[in-house]
This record gives structure tokens, C-alpha cells and sequence, in this order.
């Protein structure tokens, strides 16, 4: 257990993956390194997207496609449906699944205008249960740098995130609250969220 | 008819004992109201036995910050930094006393040391607060209030209550944002400048800070399906993570975990 005095560059230097491999528990597929360079590609993606100067709609299409490529999308889409999706057919898990992302991809991506020039620093990864957690400052303009977590996994079989923290603030906590509050004022009828969120 | 007459040091000090001991019986009434917190239903997801109400000054709130806040936040966004750092610098310097007192009452020793070099240097090298040369040479603000103060003690969080004005908060913290309000030390230490400007500029920066997280507020206020539970996630999570208190079980959110099925998604 001698390894878990390593400072995380000293471990890095070592070679992350092996080392973290060595340790007991948990047993993790996935590497710290690999979870710091999932969060530092896709950081570095939607950076070149906001400093490219397209038109709003074209950046929400680049998130929307960065958000499929990097987030573990069934899982965040399951979670956010909660117990609401027991009763839904497959066909509208997909449907859900597509509908919710374009729903992220909007949400967030129309404020990219705070993220603009930017930046995030890596601070530390630590694997918690079965994942990955990246901790992260980010220094945007004009505001106090602040904490956010990525939670990162390799349950589709590659590193994807699908959680964020921002301040103890939990990404899909607040997602599934907003989504039950959606359903419940559209009468539980998922087929017309499906319909608003696209 | 008292006032007439020219008061005595006698009766300056019989002033300052009775203030001093009201003062005394609000924060120990306060603080037996918290001993008395609601305890959280087993199994509830909050513990929010006063949503009702709650609702009702989160919509009165609503009304508040459309009325006032917001306008005022939107005026703020665009009055160049020049001109509301300042602002901001003096409302955060007055606030440093009731800080170095709380951490004091937290044991916090380091964190009382550095609110102390803050409050001092900045307000005579900052000109009184206006600028934030501490800041410049590392001395950062150790942050705290009393509902700290009340964390650190073992006082339980309570319900969930939003209070008008002041927006979401605890019981406990709802104590603790009285007992800031009346026994503020700037009182004893604070300059001219600060007693007579210290409240209108903590206002101001209200509306600074409206305007810089104008996206945030506006998200969870008004483009969110249900603006008082997204407010009640928000605030509850940030504040425990300010308190460095650990999340409730329920955001264990596992991809491996069995609780969710994934077929179909």
C-alpha cells in the first residue's frame, strides 16, 4: 500500500495505470490518467468550439455532438428518467435518451458566452466506488475560481463522464428534479417531453 | 423624557448592559430555537416540513428579485468593473470582524489570523476598504458565518426554510443570519466611514453579484420547471459542501450500481 504516499506526479511519472493497477481495491479498469485526459480532450473540444465564432445554433450541434462522444448519454438519461422510466417502452428510452442530450447540449451550451476564454486545472483524481473522480478549479473571467468534479467511468467500455459537481452542486441530482418536474407538468406524458426537449 | 437630560456615564453603561444582555438572550433564544431543529422524516428526501409556506415566499422572492434585484443586477452588468470593484472590496472588508469572530468561536485560529491582516491592511493600505491589496499578496477570506459557528457546535441543519429577502436557508442557518445581523463587532470596530456606508454597500454588491451570475440566477429562477425545488437542491448541496459536511447518501450516483436499469436507453 506503499504506493498511495505518492504524490499524484510522482505516481504519474511512475506510470499511473500500473501503479493504480497494483493497488488491491477497488479493482478499476479505468486509470486516473485516463480519466484526467478524457477531461482535458474534451475541455480542450469545447474551448475550440467557443473560440471558433460560429452562430449559437452551430455551437449547440458541436456540444451536442462533443456531449455524445464524451458522456456516458443511457446512463445520464436513464438516471435523470428515474423511477418515471419503468413503465416506458424501449423506443422511448431511445427517443428520451436523444431528446434529453439536445436538452443539455441547449441548456449549457447557450451560456457558453461564461466559459469563453476560460480554463480548467487539474487537481487531483481519486478512484471513489467504481469510478473515477477528477477534481478540477476552473478560473473563469471575472469570477472567483471554483471547485467541479468530474465524475468519470468505463461502463460503455471506454472512459466517458456522467456526473459533474460544481460546488457540491450535483449535476444529475438536479436534472432528474427538473425532469420529474417537467413530466408532472405535462400530466406524466413522456412522449410530449420527448417532443419539447428536441 | 430621558433624552432630554444629558445622559450620565452611569447611564451610558446601564445602556450598554442591557443592550449587551438583550443581545446575550437573542442568540441564546436563537440558539434554543435551533437545539429544537426539525428533525428530518426518516426515508424523506428533504426535510421540508414547511414547503408550503416555503413556496409562498419563494413566489413572493420571485416577485423581489424580478421587482428589484434583477433590474438592478442587469444595471450592475454593464457599470464598468472600475467602478463596483470597489463596491465590492468595501462590503466584503466590513464583513471581516463578524468572520474574525466566528472563527474564533470555530476555533479556527488560522482562519481568524488571516480575516484579521485582511480587515487591517485593506482598510488603511486599501484606502478604507476600497481596494484589495491583501488579497494581491495571497491573504485570501476565510469565509464563515454563524451558522458555521453552529455547525462547528454540533447543532443539528433542521428543515429547509426559505426566509424572505434573505432567500433559502436552514433552520440553523436562519439562526445563525440573525445572530450576524445583531451582533455585528464592525459596531465596535469599524470606522465612520464603514458604520455609515457598510449596509448600502453590502446592498450594492447584492446587485454585482446578481449581474455576474446572471445566467445562473435566471436559470434556476425562471427557466426551470420548478424553480423552488432546483433553489432547495442548489442551496442545500452548496452549503454542505461550504461546511465541508458530506453528502447525504442519496448522490452516491454509480453507473455500476444495480439501483437503475439501463435497457433501452
Amino acid at each position: 500500500m506503499t504506493e498511495l504516499s505518492f504524490s499524484r506526479r510522482r505516481v504519474l511519472a511512475l506510470g499511473g495505470a500500473s501503479a493504480f493497477a497494483a493497488l488491491p481495491l477497488p479493482a478499476l479498469a479505468l486509470s486516473a490518467n485516463q480519466a484526467e485526459n478524457l477531461v482535458t480532450t474534451a475541455i480542450g473540444e469545447i474551448n475550440r468550439v467557443i473560440s471558433s465564432g460560429a452562430s449559437v445554433n452551430s455551437m449547440v450541434n458541436s456540444f451536442k455532438g462533443i456531449f455524445d462522444r464524451y458522456a456516458d448519454t443511457s446512463y445520464l438519461a436513464a438516471y435523470a428518467l428515474g423511477n418515471d422510466g419503468r413503465s416506458a417502452s424501449n423506443a422511448q428510452k431511445a427517443a428520451f435518451s436523444d431528446a434529453f442530450g439536445i436538452y443539455l447540449a441547449n441548456k449549457y451550451g447557450r451560456r457558453f458566452n461564461e466559459f469563453a476564454g476560460g480554463r480548467i486545472e487539474v487537481q487531483g483524481t481519486q478512484p471513489v466506488n467504481s469510478y473515477m473522480e477528477v477534481r478540477t478549479l476552473a478560473i473563469l473571467r471575472g469570477q472567483s475560481p471554483f471547485q467541479v468534479d468530474f465524475h468519470v467511468s468505463d461502463r460503455p467500455g471506454r472512459p466517458v463522464f456522467f456526473n459533474l459537481i460544481i460546488e457540491g452542486v450535483n449535476m444529475l441530482l438536479s436534472e432528474r428534479a427538473e425532469i420529474g418536474a417537467m413530466l408532472d407538468a405535462r400530466g406524466g406524458n413522456l412522449d410530449q417531453l420527448i417532443r419539447d426537449l428536441s | 423624557m430621558c433624552h432630554l437630560l444629558p445622559i450620565s456615564a452611569l447611564d451610558k453603561l446601564l445602556l450598554r448592559t442591557i443592550t449587551s444582555h438583550f443581545r446575550a438572550v437573542c442568540v441564546l433564544s436563537a440558539i434554543a430555537a435551533t437545539a429544537a431543529c426539525t428533525a428530518p422524516t426518516p426515508g424523506a428526501e428533504y426535510n421540508d416540513p414547511f414547503e408550503e409556506t416555503n413556496r409562498a415566499v419563494h413566489a413572493f422572492n420571485k416577485g423581489l428579485d424580478q421587482a428589484i434585484l434583477r433590474p438592478a443586477g442587469q444595471v450592475a452588468a454593464v457599470v464598468p468593473e472600475e467602478f463596483t470593484t470597489p463596491v465590492v472590496n468595501f462590503a466584503d472588508n466590513v464583513g471581516l470582524p463578524g468572520m474574525v469572530a466566528n472563527g474564533l468561536l470555530q476555533g479556527d485560529i488560522g482562519g481568524s489570523a488571516t480575516n484579521t491582516m485582511r480587515f487591517l491592511i485593506n482598510t488603511t493600505v486599501g484606502i478604507g476598504g476600497l481596494f484589495d491589496p491583501a488579497g494581491a499578496i495571497g491573504l485570501a477570506e476565510e469565509t464563515t458565518d454563524f451558522g458555521e459557528t453552529l455547525a462547528v457546535w454540533g447543532v443539528p441543519e433542521g428543515a429547509y426554510v426559505e426566509l424572505p429577502v434573505f432567500g433559502p436557508s436552514t433552520e440553523r442557518d436562519a439562526a445563525g443570519v440573525i445572530v450576524d445581523l445583531i451582533f455585528d463587532p464592525l459596531q465596535s470596530v469599524g470606522t465612520g466611514v464603514q458604520l455609515d456606508y457598510g449596509t448600502g454597500a453590502r446592498v450594492a454588491s447584492l446587485a454585482v453579484d446578481r449581474g455576474t451570475f446572471m445566467d445562473t440566477f435566471d436559470s434556476i429562477l425562471y427557466e426551470s420547471a420548478d424553480s423552488y425545488a432546483q433553489a432547495r437542491l442548489a442551496y442545500l448541496q452548496n452549503r454542505r459542501f461550504d461546511l465541508g459536511e458530506a453528502p447525504p447518501t442519496v448522490s452516491e450516483i454509480d453507473p455500476f450500481s444495480d439501483d437503475l436499469s439501463l435497457e433501452g436507453f
